[in-house]
């Protein structure tokens, strides 16, 4: 099996240096497919996310949710990255690249991996908003503990 | 037992962790939650609704019905908001 490259960093990514890794990384790869999450503004309104998370428990969350997605699609790379502490409109926060023989297990495991991530992986955003008022914390999504269930999760 | 809070939890209780011993009447982490609850008014805060409180023993995922047993940590946050 191959091991996922799994990194949660404070600092930003080069998607461009993650797929040319990967592209590299073996001759039967024929489809990679590549998410970015990114930090919008809200039409001007956030002036930054502010992103907690739980050292130790992330990556290893990260792990388990990455060999899920191994154990049910022949994948021949894996790699997500996830950014912690003070991020502005613009910047990545999350990027997913997956790599297989054909595309549909590389489409399905990157959309399970993000469906995970979400409900799973422990971070948590702040918003910081653009004017005076304190930041307030992001609710998360009525959707977001149901998206798990199209995988057969429960809950 | 190592707590550890996490999101408003952590503003709410206004620690990231403290070292609690549970009395022996606290076996799962519900019980645990019900006991925080009661050792004051950030906590009575942080505490006020159980259903939007996940946890973690020992950095995995676990139901509220589950046992501490000889878990060394148990973390306690709001849903995820990620990704």
């Amino acid at each position: 099996m191959i091991t996922p490259r799994i990194h949660v960093q404070r600092e930003g990514f080069d998607i461009k240096d993650e797929m040319a890794r990967i592209e590299k990384s073996g001759r039967d790869i024929g489809a990679i497919v590549s998410f970015t999450g990114l930090c919008r503004s809200e039409g001007g309104a956030l002036s930054a996310l502010e992103l907690e998370h739980y050292p130790g428990m992330a990556e290893m969350e990260l792990t388990r949710i990455a060999e899920d997605a191994m154990a049910r699609w022949p994948l021949q790379a894996l790699t997500l990255l996830h950014r912690y502490g003070v991020i502005t409109p613009g910047e990545d926060i999350v990027l997913v690249i997956t790599a297989a023989a054909h595309r549909r297990a590389a489409f399905e495991a990157a959309d399970f991996l993000m469906d995970f991530l979400k409900s799973r992986a422990p971070f948590w955003k702040k918003e910081h908003p653009a004017q005076g008022t304190p930041g307030a914390w992001v609710k998360a999504g009525a959707g977001d503990e149901a998206a798990l269930k199209r995988w057969g999760a429960e809950e | 037992m190592n707590i550890r809070y996490f999101a408003w939890l952590r503003e709410r209780v206004g620690t990231p962790e403290e070292d609690i011993a549970f009395p022996a009447h606290v076996v799962t982490i519900a019980d645990a939650i019900a006991h925080l609850a009661t050792l004051g008014e950030g906590y009575a805060y942080a505490f006020e609704n159980p259903a939007l409180i996940r946890a973690a023993l020992d950095r995995q995922h676990a139901k509220p019905e589950t046992a501490l047993g000889a878990a060394r940590e148990l973390a306690l946050f709001p849903p995820m908001t990620g990704g």
